[in-house]
């Protein structure tokens, strides 16, 4: 398959060894993966915190970078995100509907039925839950509000690391409660958000594994942040990076010095 | 025994368990310490209310225990259905329909009811409210009525209005007598008095019920015996009933009440006069809704299969419970929530609070911080509606509102929509009321906040912008080598407050696909 990869604002900016995991995923997988050069990011902050009418020009931007999806381009569009996965599909279209023009809302829904969650793409789509994956490491995993509730991805995520070689699962109490994140509620809200991810991150210390992992980097670096904070040692890792580890180029966690960027980040 | 105004303040001191004589135990402290003027807005902003509940640890454990217990019951007798979400889906469709046709079923109500004996009164607000209650019962020249617990009758400050006329509201719900009785105000929709613990409670009876038995211990079973002989006696005297209601027939003019304690039942059938005190949004078209609602409202509210008492009344019924039956329909910004078509499903609330206990926000910072007898995720879009939030011209607004931050006060985990039984969908209801927050009258206000979205709107509409921005922060990284920073100045400090921040890459994901596309 051609596959389009909505990188996400954060993933590409703050955290590209998620969106170089993506592609190396599926690109093992024997498909072929094109980044639309326009692309920028959904609109789901701006909506998030009010401010619908703002983010027209945003989602009028997404919408055009991926519309070719629809004139058969590409077969589907991905992103390793499900609470931008959660805004294209639930928010894009009402908002070019009540702040935009009527074809933008029209064009934005049909997109929105070819762009998938990373899990929702390897399992759905693809048909695939062993990738050949190697991870020799203890792993719990955050299903993600928006993942869990919006996009409803179910136990796909899972299924797909108890396929992985050499990955021990550990079941994450209170796995359903949000870390705390919320976008902008976390500097809004700042109290009540670190309460939040003070339980999340206490509950993933419990169990004890060497990775916590889930869907959104967003969540996870609110989580990797408490984390980190704590000084608990265990680290964060998207999915599509267990995912794209292999025992030939196997994980490691992203050590940033200078001038080890470009090595980190190319494919 | 006074209503919360004469109440507050009277600082009776402890007495000794065993001998009642006064030990010099602290009186008890009404929470929030001061009576709100509007039971709709009262306090700081949710982020600085929370801020105080968050360093009450006792509090949090109240609530923390309290919110999973009755989580795991509902969530018990809910799965245990087949049709569950069925029984959602034609909750949800009745409710819209109602909502379609509520002038038409509302006056259909009025001639049921008054063709059974009743009279109908409406009520565009609080004030209105109260002050036809407060007449019907000066007319009756009782100065003491018992109370059903009721949400409607909370939300306009009945019970100070009655207050003020000199007539003494008793409430007779035990959970609501304790709130009452403290000189609090409710803090849960369900369970109002969630916020004290049987302790507490034990001191509360002690310091401010005038015939709470000696040697009174916190044992649940005993505190319960206490209210109920307390109760018992202002039942029997009772001359005037006031209460709310969870559902009224348009089609026969019939009115329910669920309840768990039968205390309702002696309110609404011993005294000679009845007083309801109705949402307009309660209606329902005909007695077969009863079957879905009489579903759906147990189970999401206590976790019962089915609650213990069921009242309902149509009219009057000569030598058969009160003689005399009034409704009051209680607009009160309704109409208002009503005219916002994203904002009006608020008004399909059945008031279950089901939201609230699996609500991680109000998990933590409890029920007052929202400042209204509304609180959790449904009072997080209510409330801000029947106030006006963002309406042109209207009083009291302005970023100064503490309604103003109830929208935010939510991460949009949508728990809440999951739980909701009639499927009100809380989280698009809140992003839509964020957008009336930060566009008063329409016009995005001039607002910090409102730059930093424009400046980012616009690098975040394009890919060469992005591009661009992308660099900004791999520069940063650059400079950061990899390093995360444990703090930051404002209003980063609110992130370094509890977290790290990542350490910001060198290079950005396109710019690197941009060279290896230039290799191939």
């Amino acid at each position: 398959m051609r596959i389009a990869l909505f990188t996400t604002c954060l993933v590409d900016a703050v955290f590209p060894q998620a969106a170089v995991a993506t592609v190396r995923l599926l690109e093992r997988l024997g498909h072929e993966v094109v980044v639309p050069a326009g692309q920028a990011c959904c609109g789901q902050m701006h909506v998030n915190t009010g401010y619908a009418p703002e983010a027209v020009g945003i989602v009028r931007n997404h919408v055009r970078t991926f519309a070719p999806v629809l004139d058969g381009e590409w077969d589907a569009v991905v992103a390793p995100s499900g609470s931008c996965v959660g805004s294209v599909r639930h928010q894009q279209e009402a908002v070019a509907r009540r702040h935009g023009d009527a074809r933008l809302a029209h064009t934005a829904e049909q997109l929105a039925a070819h762009t998938y969650e990373l899990s929702e793409l390897l399992v759905d789509v693809l048909g695939v839950t062993d990738v050949g994956a190697w991870f020799p490491h203890t792993v719990t995993h955050h299903p993600t509000c928006h993942s869990l509730r919006l996009l409803r991805v179910g136990d796909r995520p899972t299924r797909l690391l108890r396929a992985v070689e050499d990955l021990e699962l550990v079941d994450l109490p209170d796995a359903d409660q949000c870390c705390g994140f919320g976008g902008t509620f976390a500097l809004k809200n700042s109290d009540t958000s670190s309460a939040m991810v003070a339980d999340k991150a206490a509950a993933v210390t419990s169990t004890g594994a060497r990775v916590v992992t889930a869907g959104d980097w967003s969540c996870l670096m609110n989580i990797d942040g408490a984390l980190s904070r704590t000084g608990a040692g265990v680290r964060a890792a998207h999915l599509a990076e267990i995912l794209a580890s292999t025992r030939e180029r196997p994980w490691a966690p992203v050590a940033r010095r200078a001038g080890a960027g470009s090595g980190a980040v190319t494919p | 025994m006074g209503t919360r105004g004469t109440t507050r303040g009277c600082g009776q001191r402890g007495r000794d368990p065993v001998s009642g004589v006064p030990l010099g135990m602290p009186a008890v402290r009404p929470s929030p310490a001061t009576t709100p003027e509007d039971p709709l807005r009262w306090g700081p902003t949710f982020p600085a209310a929370a801020h105080e509940a968050l360093a009450d640890d006792r509090l949090r454990a109240n609530l923390h225990r309290a919110t999973r217990t009755i989580r795991d019951k509902r969530l018990a007798v809910t799965g245990e259905l087949p049709d569950w979400e069925d029984l959602r889906d034609a909750g949800a469709a009745i409710k819209a329909d109602v909502m379609a046709r509520l002038p038409e079923l509302l006056v259909e109500l009025e001639a049921s009811v008054t063709a059974r004996g009743g009279v109908v009164h409406w009520a565009r607000d609080a004030a209105e409210a109260n002050a036809i209650v407060v007449d019907l019962v000066r007319a009756t020249g009782a100065r003491e009525v018992v109370k059903v617990k009721s949400m409607a009758t909370q939300e306009i400050g009945l019970n100070e209005a009655l207050a003020a006329a000199g007539i003494d509201a008793v409430e007779t719900d035990l959970a609501e007598r304790v709130v009452q009785l403290a000189g609090d105000m409710p803090s849960h929709i369900l369970v109002p008095a969630i916020h004290r613990n049987r302790t507490e409670i034990r001191d509360i009876f002690h310091a401010r019920m005038d015939d709470a038995p000696a040697g009174l211990t916190d044992d649940p079973h005993e505190l319960a015996m206490a209210a109920r002989s307390h109760l018992r006696a202002r039942f029997l005297r009772a001359e005037v009933a006031v209460s709310g209601a969870n559902l009224a027939i348009a089609s026969t003019g019939t009115i329910a009440v669920v309840e768990s304690e039968g205390n309702g039942r002696m309110c609404l059938t011993l005294p000679r006069v009845l007083v309801t005190v109705m949402g307009i949004e309660k209606v329902l078209p005909t007695f077969g809704d009863l079957e879905v609602f009489l579903q759906l409202l147990p189970r999401s509210s206590t976790g019962e299969r089915m609650n213990p008492y069921t009242s309902m009344w149509t009219g009057v019924t000569p030598g058969d419970g009160p003689e005399e039956f009034h409704l009051v329909l209680l607009d009160n910004g309704r109409t208002r929530a009503l005219a916002d078509d994203v904002g009006r499903q608020a008004l399909h609330c059945i008031r279950c609070s089901a939201c609230l206990n699996v609500c991680p926000v109000y998990e933590r910072a409890g029920g007052h911080a929202y400042g209204s007898v509304y609180p959790g995720p449904i009072g997080a879009i209510l409330t801000p509606q029947l106030l006006g939030l963002g309406d042109a011209g209207r009083q009291g607004a302005g970023s100064h509102d503490p309604t103003a931050s109830l929208p935010f006060a939510s991460t949009l985990c949508g728990a809440c929509f999951d739980a909701c039984p009639v499927k009100i969908d809380i989280p698009s209801a809140l992003v839509h009321l964020r957008e009336r927050a930060t566009h008063p009258g329409g016009v995005a206000a001039p607002t910090a906040t409102t730059l930093a979205m424009r400046g980012a709107a616009f690098a975040l509409s394009g890919g060469t912008r992005f591009t661009w921005a992308a660099r900004v922060l791999s520069a940063l990284g650059r400079v950061a080598a990899g390093r995360r920073l444990r703090w930051l100045p404002w209003p980063g400090s609110l992130w370094t407050a509890s977290r790290d921040t990542p350490a910001l890459p060198a290079w950005s994901f396109r710019d690197a696909w941009r060279r290896r596309k230039g290799r191939s």
